[in-house]
């Protein structure tokens, strides 16, 4: 089998989420440059994020080495990453 | 010739328009009717639907104020024919005597004075005929990519704006920077959680101070409005388009600015100080966007979409560029580039970068944008005030 058959992107070494630049059934393995492997959790779809590292609800998620939110429950590696399991941070007028 | 020039109209005040119309200006929403009538009758003239210019006070009245005369004072516009009712708050006359003083063609039709309808249009028809017959006469001249001001803009985004379309306008922009001429960037809300790269890289502590000052204000509207911003930013189609949060999204539309300093922040439809990049402090709404951008001055906006609009003005050329190929294919009514090569790996962020400058000059010397072929002369104003 073909490594890296399915396009990704892991924008900033410091990412805990890469995005899908095709769509990536589930149970499909993805293979990362620092030599891990991945099991995809569920479909992602094309522009959809996937987790590389373990989060803990809290914890913060960072794409493009920035924070772009925190994770709302424990997300498993390989686990579709949006609006499900992550909160933003900011303009939050419902949590004062 | 120099490789970054193109062919556009010089005006009495040395700035450069990219077209030549002659608008037809309603300054309160009770003209706009007779106002596309003109339209109608008179080849060369563009005009659009709103719903301002009556019962506003103080910031809100002078935004609106400023939007007019911005839109009528668009180095784009030949002439103007400001068209009001009479007993509005936002008195028509007031308008045209400010733009009067640009030099360019103005005339007043009052609905009430003509008596009627019928004989506003008649009137407005009338002038509106004579300035479009002089404007025929004006030859384009050889201008310079430093006469530009480009206004920079995504809407309906997508996990793609941020990876290609996006870096690729940002390329642009520092070209155009390094050039000599103006970028906008705007979308204030759109900039909320990549406010600190901007900040770092203003040229004053007083302006990375403003940053901070504006994108507080646009938060604290969403804080007072008791809600989560998601649930109107990122709108379901970004959502559906993989962005996840409005941080996400900020991150991705900052790449618009390229590289360069920050010059300075600007009020809403302001015409810009400085040459380089500047800040207009608007909402992430496109269309009061889009507005606000061209009522500070800027001759053509490029436009970044991962969902796909048709969004146009009615006198600046928009270009449409999508940020991944299955968009471009799919919308090519609407659609005038693709950066989506990036996505695909067949082409780099300077690839389309200068696939965008091209397209920029040949746009600029006459070439049509899909939403211009199309008539999309969408027109919006932020409004900051109650309605009295």
């Amino acid at each position: 089998m073909t490594q890296n058959q399915y396009k990704f992107v892991v924008l900033n070494p410091s990412d805990n989420v890469a995005v899908a630049l095709e769509e990536i059934p589930a149970d499909e393995t993805i293979y990362l440059s620092n030599g891990t492997n991945i099991t995809i959790k569920s479909l992602i779809e094309f522009g959809h994020k996937f987790s590389i590292k373990k989060m803990s609800k809290g914890d913060t998620v960072i794409k493009y080495g920035e924070v772009i939110g925190r994770s709302s429950q424990l997300i498993e590696v390989g686990e579709h990453v949006h609006v499900h399991n992550v909160e933003g941070n900011r303009g939050r007028g419902d949590q004062k | 010739m120099s490789k970054h020039t193109f062919m556009g109209y010089r005006r009495q005040d040395g700035s450069v328009g990219v077209r030549n119309h002659v608008l037809i200006l309603p300054t309160i929403t009770c003209a706009t009717q007779a106002a596309m009538q003109i339209t109608k009758l008179v080849h060369g003239t563009v005009s659009f639907i709103h719903q301002h210019g009556c019962a506003q006070v103080g910031d809100d009245f002078e935004q609106t104020f400023r939007t007019y005369y911005g839109i009528g004072a668009n180095p784009n516009v030949y002439g103007v024919v400001v068209l009001g009712l009479g007993c509005e708050t936002h008195q028509a006359k007031n308008v045209a005597t400010e733009l009067k003083k640009t030099g360019k063609p103005v005339e007043l039709v009052s609905i009430q004075d003509e008596g009627g309808t019928l004989d506003a249009i008649s009137r407005g028809a009338k002038v509106a005929a004579k300035m479009v017959r002089e404007a025929s006469s004006q030859r384009r001249v050889p201008c310079e990519i430093s006469d530009l001001i480009i206004g920079t803009e995504c809407g309906g985004s997508d996990a793609c704006s941020g990876l290609s379309a996006n870096p690729a306008v940002g390329r642009v922009s520092d070209l155009l920077v390094e050039h000599g001429g103006t970028a906008i960037l705007a979308e204030t809300t759109e900039l909320i959680g990549a406010e600190h790269l901007l900040a770092e890289r203003a040229v004053s502590e007083q302006v990375s101070k403003k940053v901070y000052e504006i994108i507080k204000s646009m938060e604290d509207r969403a804080i007072k409005a008791g809600v989560d911003i998601r649930t109107g930013n990122p709108s379901p189609g970004n959502r559906r388009g993989g962005l996840t949060t409005l941080e996400e999204k900020s991150l991705g539309a900052a790449n618009k600015a390229g590289t360069s300093a920050l010059q300075e922040i600007i009020a809403y439809a302001e015409k810009p100080t400085k040459k380089g990049l500047v800040w207009m402090d608007t909402p992430g709404q496109d269309i009061e966007q889009l507005t606000g951008m061209t009522a500070g001055g800027a001759q053509l906006v490029l436009f970044t979409t991962g969902r796909g609009t048709p969004t146009g003005s009615p006198i600046a050329p928009t270009i449409k560029i999508s940020t991944n190929t299955p968009l471009f294919k799919k919308m090519d009514d609407n659609i005038d580039l693709n950066a989506g090569g990036i996505i695909d790996g067949t082409e780099s962020i300077d690839d389309v970068g200068e696939q965008i400058l091209h397209e920029i000059l040949e746009v600029c010397s006459g070439k049509l944008t899909k939403a211009e072929i199309l008539k999309q002369h969408d027109f919006g104003i932020w409004r900051i005030g109650p309605t009295f």
